[in-house]
């Protein structure tokens, strides 16, 4: 049986969305800890969250 | 001063008629839901192709005929000798055009050679034109846009420039400008490059930040321009920053690439040939993010409206019109915020091939 790739493009939100979750969720936990440090996290947070993106497009786009 | 009251307005206009401008496309009436469907899909296929002249909007008259409000751009093809003309002579791709003696036919927003005035594209098994192609240099929508964003930025930054000449307080457009240049400077040239190479590096940061953030925002506009969904234009950005990447590198740069200091000697041949594989991977995630989010936020604009369409009824078009409403205030940050993230990880990578050797491995 073909499974459709409707199903893998659905995978992959899932997994790009559960990383990106994870990267703002530990960035607030992070901002709320040090308060003077947002301005680094902000950006560290930006590029990890654009680098995941970037992986879940490329995959989307081979779906 | 009236003058640029005018501009003001006209650009505030520009943004808020984005709706307005679609919903005449669609205003043909008395058919069923299913067509509706198919014709919205080719609307938004149309939108995201580059095309020969440059249409603001179509609508059909009362007689039922097909009316286009725009103008035709200049199509340069190179086949056995340079040929100019206008896209009319397309006719909308309608019709083929005639050129001394030759003639050409659009097809699927490309140009094929025909035989004849009544030419038609020959389709082999897999449904791809088998027609000779001539050589493409023309000024598509998205050359033009480009070559005006172009100007446009030349025009406010020289003119911005200037006024620095005659005093440090910035005047008009200047006042807006200059703190997202500093802020380019210093919060994502200085940390990422470091204070001593930054300055190499500033007027390609600058323009690459401005470049894409102005032509971004341009594909908001009901002008239907949208040229960062071309995946020509982002792989040439991405490119340029591969090439700035390659050539001001240092030795450290490339002594982290093929020899891996400070690992076993075994690793060392595993690891030269996957960063290698990285310095072409970093620019092609560049290329595909802007790609990538550009163009999905378009369909994903473009269908919501296209929704108002399908349900036909108060709650449904008002539902879809206040979310397409959000989504372009969405939109707004996203054309800001993929133009920081490719100048910003442009800098990282300028970054890294410029860093200076340290012990600390």
């Amino acid at each position: 049986m073909e499974i459709p790739e409707i199903v893998g493009a659905g995978l992959i939100v899932i997994g790009a969305g559960l990383g990106i979750g994870r990267i703002g969720g530990q960035a607030m936990e992070a901002i709320a800890r040090q308060p003077e440090a947002s301005g680094k996290i902000q950006t560290a947070m930006l590029i990890a969250a654009a680098l995941i993106e970037g992986i879940g497009f490329a995959a989307l786009f081979a779906a | 001063m009236r003058l640029k009251i005018a501009l003001k307005t006209l650009t505030l206009l520009l943004f808020f008629t984005n709706f307005i401008s679609f919903a005449q496309e669609h205003h043909a009436e008395g058919e069923n839901t299913t067509d509706k469907r198919t014709e919205i899909k080719e609307y938004i296929q149309h939108h995201l192709q580059d095309s020969y002249d440059f249409g603001l909007f179509s609508y059909e008259t009362e007689a039922g005929e097909q009316k286009h409000v725009g103008f035709p751009l200049p199509v340069i093809l190179w086949d056995s000798g340079l040929k100019v003309f206008s896209s009319s002579k397309f006719h909308h791709g309608e019709e083929v055009a005639e050129v001394d003696g030759n003639f050409y036919k659009v097809h699927h927003g490309k140009i094929y050679k025909v035989d004849g005035p009544e030419g038609e594209i020959v389709l082999d098994e897999e449904h791809h034109a088998a027609n000779d192609k001539p050589l493409d240099f023309s000024i598509t929508k998205n050359v033009f846009t480009v070559i005006i964003v172009g100007l446009l930025i030349l025009l406010l930054f020289s003119s911005m420039a200037k006024s620095y000449k005659k005093s440090s307080m910035p005047t008009g457009a200047g006042r807006f400008l200059e703190p997202i240049v500093l802020y380019v400077r210093d919060e994502i040239a200085i940390p990422n490059i470091g204070k001593k190479h930054y300055k190499r590096y500033m007027s390609y940061l600058l323009t690459i930040f401005f470049f894409i953030w102005i032509i971004n925002l341009l594909g908001l506009t009901p002008l239907g321009v949208n040229v960062t969904n071309n995946i020509a234009v982002t792989f040439a950005l991405a490119l340029l920053t591969y090439l700035i990447t390659t050539f001001t590198a240092n030795k450290n740069y490339w002594g982290h690439i093929f020899w891996m200091p400070g690992v076993p000697w075994p690793m060392k041949i595993i690891l030269a040939p996957i960063e290698l594989l990285g310095t072409f991977i970093k620019p092609f995630s560049l290329l595909i993010r802007l790609y990538a989010n550009i163009t999905a936020g378009h369909i994903v604009l473009m269908s919501i409206i296209g929704l108002m369409f399908i349900f036909k009824n108060w709650i449904g078009s008002s539902l879809s019109f206040g979310l397409a409403f959000v989504l372009s205030l969405l939109e707004l940050l996203v054309a800001a915020l993929q133009a920081y993230i490719f100048t910003m990880l442009s800098a990282l990578y300028f970054g890294s091939a410029v860093e200076e050797h340290h012990d600390d491995h």
